[in-house]
């Protein structure tokens, strides 16, 4: 079986992001790029799964929407453990046309379990996985916090709230991982970096598609007040502001 | 033209977040002039249905369907869609908690409509179509312009107000032919964590970090958390560590959270970890050390050991409540 990781490349995570001249977009003079952290994790497990050989994996190719700017990111992916990867020529538009562009992908790739992370730290958008499968007509299962296979068989753990459901699906579907995916982001060692440059990274021009949404502006988050500090021996004044000033108790 | 707005339940009962829920839908149906139509899947009772009609909703459609009691991300689109085909909606709202955002991108592909996921506001503007949600982490907040014709707009938990508004509803029984070829979600065990309130649902949270030294210590922050009714929380390498259960790791790859109080505990407040609760409409900060992240984060501030400081306030809380 072979396995497709969708990633986003993603300022990292301690930038200070400032916006672009008109703030219809964000100034990435300086910003260090890296795998949004949940396509890390689910990077992982796919890569968990490949080593081992009870799992019927046999490979893990990586995908990514983006300009060529984007290939330092997409060869850390490699550096990782992917096999090879492929990239989508054009700019993120949104959601809508990066789902698009991937599920044209697959269509023609054949893929049997496809992992997205459920978020991106950029846009906090939570749509690409499900929309991929939908444009696939394939199941897709979300908030997936553990995933493997029993006898060939996709088994996971899907987040309700207060508390988990273990779900059986067949492939072809689309997994949209969250944390508990994987236990912590695998790093490339110094082997893997010299080996992800040979590795394959097909380019592949994009189809015509009309994002259905767009950015126009960004704005900061309001200012908080300064903090006000109560002594530390003095606690019930905590709990009068609390309950007469904040409301909150 | 309507807004369809679709109210999970829970065991066949709502909880506050349905009624966010609807009060948004209503609040937008306002902005269009037009009616709230709410959609329920799941063995609800008509009293249950009927609250939806006390935020707004004119029309409950009841759908009771054995077919559907565990969530199936593809048929539950299915069904919703034909739903909202049938009531000519143009706007949909969803929650962005785990169903919603499951449902969501398949409802979108279904119906061709753009969405507009984390809102925390009502619309900024009805033509072009904009909505107001949260980017980088809660570093940021975009307008984002929806295109299509029909809008999807799956919102924040905790980010709007419940607005009483009486709408006389009726419930609308209906039994849609569920495709069982659709149905491909087995689910095979369930394990809930019974008694203890749901982190996403709490109104307060008391959270603990690495500041708190040792998992012995966390009795004062737990008995702080019973006096007060909220959650208890942590940070990661309280997780990490095994000190807390995983569930309680909130921040960037934990959950997300948005309480109308928060109180950190020994919690430096790194990026990430704050990342998972800036949208918290109040912040109390306790740490050692003054120059802490957390606490140009936090509305309030105890600099002082957390051992100390947490007795006493527990102590506070009790004589407040005499």
């Amino acid at each position: 079986m072979k396995i497709l990781v969708c990633i986003s490349n993603v300022p990292d995570t301690t930038t200070k992001i400032k916006f672009a001249v008109g703030n219809a977009s964000i100034d990435t003079t300086g910003i260090q790029w890296v795998i949004n952290p949940w396509d890390e994790l689910s990077l992982t497990r796919a890569l968990e799964l490949k080593d081992d050989t009870t799992s019927g994996i046999k490979s893990v190719t990586v995908i990514h929407v983006g300009p060529a700017a984007s290939e330092p990111t997409i060869r850390k992916a490699l550096a990782i453990g992917a096999d090879d990867a492929i990239r989508i020529n054009a700019e993120s538009a949104d959601a809508w046309f990066v789902a698009a562009q991937i599920a044209e992908v697959i269509k023609k790739e054949q893929f049997d379990v496809i992992m997205c992370g459920i978020e991106s730290s950029d846009y906090n958008g939570s749509m690409v996985g499900g929309m991929i499968s939908e444009f696939l007509g394939i199941p897709s299962v979300s908030a997936v916090s553990g995933l493997k296979f029993e006898n060939g068989q996709p088994v996971m753990i899907r987040e309700i709230d207060g508390g988990k459901e273990v779900v059986a699906i067949s492939a072809p579907f689309v997994a949209i991982v969250q944390k508990g995916i994987a236990k912590e982001p695998r790093i490339a060692a110094m082997r893997g970096i010299m080996m992800a440059r040979s590795k394959t990274v097909k380019i592949i021009e994009p189809v015509a598609v009309e994002p259905l949404t767009q950015i126009v502006e960004f704005e900061k988050p309001a200012p908080r007040a300064a903090c006000k500090f109560i002594d530390a021996e003095n606690p019930t004044q905590l709990l009068e502001l609390l309950q007469n000033e904040a409301k909150v108790i | 033209m309507s807004v369809l707005v679709y109210t999970e339940n829970w065991d066949g009962k709502f909880k506050k977040l349905s009624f966010e829920l609807v009060s948004y839908a209503t609040g937008v149906a306002k902005m269009l002039s037009t009616t709230v139509t709410a959609v329920s899947i799941g063995k609800v009772d008509d009293a249950e249905l009927l609250k939806l009609g006390n935020y707004g909703a004119n029309k409950i459609i009841n759908i009771n369907n054995e077919q559907l009691t565990a969530l199936d991300s593809q048929t539950y689109a299915s069904v919703i869609s034909e739903i909202s085909r049938k009531e000519n909606a143009s706007v949909i709202i969803i929650s962005n908690n785990n169903t919603g955002k499951a449902i969501a991108p398949r409802l979108s592909v279904r119906l061709k409509a753009g969405v507009g996921s984390g809102v925390s506001r009502l619309p900024l503007n009805i033509n072009p179509f904009t909505v107001y949600k949260r980017t980088y982490s809660g570093n940021a907040f975009a307008h984002l312009v929806i295109n299509s014709d029909i809008k999807i707009l799956t919102l924040a938990q905790n980010s709007f107000d419940l607005i009483e508004s009486q709408a006389n509803a009726t419930i609308e029984n209906l039994n849609p032919t569920v495709d069982g070829s659709l149905l491909k979600t087995v689910v095979k065990d369930v394990q809930k964590q019974s008694g203890k309130i749901l982190l996403t649902d709490a109104d307060i949270v008391v959270s603990g970090g690495r500041g708190m030294k040792s998992p012995d210590n966390w009795p004062p922050l737990v008995e702080l958390a019973n006096l007060l009714g909220a959650a208890t929380a942590c940070s990661r390498p309280v997780s990490d560590e095994g000190w807390r259960p995983h569930e309680e790791h909130t921040g960037q790859t934990g959950k997300i959270i948005a309480p109308n109080l928060y109180i950190a505990v020994g919690i430096s407040g790194a990026t990430q970890h704050l990342a998972g609760i800036s949208s918290s409409k109040y912040i109390v900060a306790i740490n050692t050390d003054k120059d802490a992240p957390i606490f140009e984060a936090a509305q309030y501030g105890i600099v002082g050991d957390a051992m100390k400081v947490l007795p006493k306030l527990v102590d506070a809380v009790k004589e407040l409540r005499k």
